[in-house]
């Protein structure tokens, strides 16, 4: 007989998980018009997920056989990847609305993606790890190619399967190698396989080369980050504003959970390739974001350059570089939601435009939309004192206090680097001779996210306690 | 680890006569028998018939829906053959847990057929 697993600490997983399949149900009863309906439900289910999370936030518990584990690290980037899934469909139903994407299948998918975030967040197994990337993976596919009469949508949808599968492959074939050669899949099986004294067998680092490899792909550093900017480009405004945020979250937490959980011991040999992701990352985004005239692909570019820099307070491997992490996480979570309302809200009377120079002299015809937007390049780029400087702050701080000063130098050129593009759209915005005006009425789920976003970003460093505190708890209970 | 691998040894040994059987099998038609190709020798076997076109042709992409949905409750009977048997092994967590997948697996047939994934015109 086997035993009943306890539920409890998987509550917003199962949440979760009932509650898309009585929203496709209640979507597929009433029909397409039915969006909004589902749409504000799932936004409140995820809520009601964030608010499960609670609880159960400050002890750590293990659970389904050890495969699963809920602490206050999950808890931490679990209420990251809620907030960020519940406002991409907020700023998302009037552009699918007006782009004639009116589907209901849009909310569900978000939520199903989510379900697998959180348990790619919670696995403690390789194997848990592996079927809580799938779980998300298939519902982003199925989102890239959401737009499905566009050429460029379906060619995302499908560079992005045929390239996440070829990952997948690479993770799986590395989880076989750290299996054969350590007898389990659990992290802590493995974590005392590699721990002995002697030296670590080639196999096992063979497969965290692969795991990491994979991983690589998923938060998209360099030199795995090709399918970003395609993808990015070619999915629905909406869609690229969800891939730059609760994956990405998901993804990063999820490194931070397979390489402190399964390899503690053995820092130094996988700090040695995040060491490379990093700057790699960094560089490459900061100077091919340079030449792009498309405000998506741009961004994309963006995103690479803001995981090199939350890579390299991994690759600190020290409690504070996690922390760091953390709060570089839900910094980078309020900048770019932030952005993307206001990249989404770029439309004109024929339609959604994505081009950087459709921004031309914004500040004139749309004042508050131009100063918003220039909060959050300001912030993306890192000046002080909006929060984005705050994340790369506490980032360079743990780097030097781990004697990788190197890389915090790395970092700081290239974010010099990238203050130049950033820079130049807050330049078209305020100097350039004024474009046709952008379509007035934005929307208020949009209009509501970028002002609350703008302000968080704004006022950080007068209230950076709470943040900073909870990730710093949430850190420490990955070194217990 | 010695007394594993030596289990492995039949197979190896198979591969290996496999692949030497049949390298020598072509090897012999090539070196042996007489070679005297013309066209239709060449050409694509169908069945006896003159080949008809080629065999990139588009065909409708609804066949590939109902062969996604088939594979997933074939799938299903594959996962229910060994619960049934294992039924008094794994008692009544493993009971629900296969409710629980039936009844995920309903709900998406469900919505299929809303969706009018099932007609064919």
């Amino acid at each position: 007989m086997i035993e009943v697993p306890a539920l409890l600490p998987a509550l917003p997983e199962i949440i979760l998980a009932i509650g898309a399949l009585a929203l496709l149900m209640l979507g597929v009863f009433t029909g397409e018009k039915s969006l909004r309906t589902v749409s504000a439900l799932a936004v409140l289910l995820l809520l009601a997920a964030a608010a499960a999370v609670l609880p159960g936030y400050r002890d750590t518990v293990v659970t389904f056989g050890g495969m699963f584990v809920s602490d206050s690290f999950g808890g931490f980037c679990k209420i990251l990847i809620l907030l960020g899934s519940a406002l991409s469909i907020i700023i998302s139903v009037d552009y699918l609305e007006r782009e004639n994407l009116k589907r209901f299948e849009y909310p569900v998918l978000i939520v199903l993606a989510t379900l697998g975030m959180l348990m790619m967040v919670s696995s403690n197994d390789l194997i848990a790890l592996y079927i809580g990337l799938e779980t998300q993976s298939l519902a982003l596919y199925v989102m890239a190619a959401f737009s499905r009469d566009s050429a460029r949508s379906t060619e995302a949808g499908l560079k992005y399967f045929v390239l996440g599968a070829l990952s997948s492959g690479m993770l799986l074939y590395g989880s076989s190698l750290i299996y054969g050669f350590t007898g389990g899949t659990s992290f802590s099986l493995i974590a005392a396989a590699v721990s002995g004294s002697g030296p670590v067998p080639i196999g096992v680092l063979l497969g965290l080369v692969f795991v990491m490899a994979g991983l690589a792909f998923k938060v998209s550093a360099v030199p795995f980050h090709m399918w970003t900017p395609d993808v990015y480009e070619g999915a629905p405004t909406p869609v690229t504003a969800f891939f730059a945020v609760a994956p990405k979250i998901a993804a990063m937490a999820l490194l931070v959970r397979t390489m402190f959980g399964a390899f503690p011991e053995i820092s130094d040999q996988w700090q040695q390739i995040l060491v490379f992701l990093s700057i790699a990352s960094m560089v490459v985004g900061a100077v091919f974001a340079i030449v792009q005239t498309n405000i998506k692909r741009l961004m994309a570019y963006s995103s690479i350059g803001h995981v090199g820099y939350a890579l390299m307070g991994v690759a600190t491997g020290t409690p504070d570089g996690v922390k760091s992490v953390l709060v570089y996480l839900a910094i980078y979570l309020a900048m770019n939601v932030g952005a993307f309302a206001l990249i989404i809200a770029m439309r004109r009377k024929d339609g959604a435009t994505e081009s950087i120079a459709d921004l031309a002299g914004l500040s004139r015809t749309r004042p508050a939309m131009a100063f918003a937007l220039a909060i959050f390049m300001f912030s993306l780029a890192g000046i002080p004192p909006l929060a984005g400087f705050f994340g790369k702050f506490y980032v360079f701080i743990a780097a030097i206090e781990a004697n990788l000063t190197f890389l915090a130098v790395i970092g700081a050129l290239a974010s010099a680097v990238s203050a130049f593009y950033y820079l130049r759209i807050v330049k078209v915005m305020y100097f350039d001779e004024p474009a046709d005006a952008f379509d007035v009425n934005t929307g208020r789920g949009i209009t509501a996210v970028a002002t609350v976003s703008a302000l968080v970003t704004l006022l950080f460093f007068v209230f950076p306690a709470p943040i900073v505190g909870a990730a710093a708890y949430a850190a420490q209970s990955l070194f217990q | 680890m010695q007394g594993l691998l030596a289990e492995y040894l039949p197979i190896l040994l198979f591969l290996g006569v496999a692949t030497a059987f049949s390298l020598i099998m072509i090897g012999a038609a090539v070196l042996v028998a007489r070679q005297n190709p013309d066209p239709a020798k060449l050409a694509a076997y169908e069945c006896g018939f003159d080949a008809f076109g080629d065999s990139r042709g588009q065909f409708d992409v609804r066949f590939y829906l109902v062969a996604i949905l088939f594979i997933i409750f074939d799938l299903e009977v594959a996962f229910l053959f060994p619960w049934a048997i294992s039924l008094g092994g794994i008692g009544l967590f493993g009971f629900w847990s296969m409710m629980i997948f039936l009844g995920v697996l309903t709900v998406g047939f469900v919505y299929e057929w809303k969706k009018g994934a099932l007609e064919w015109e």
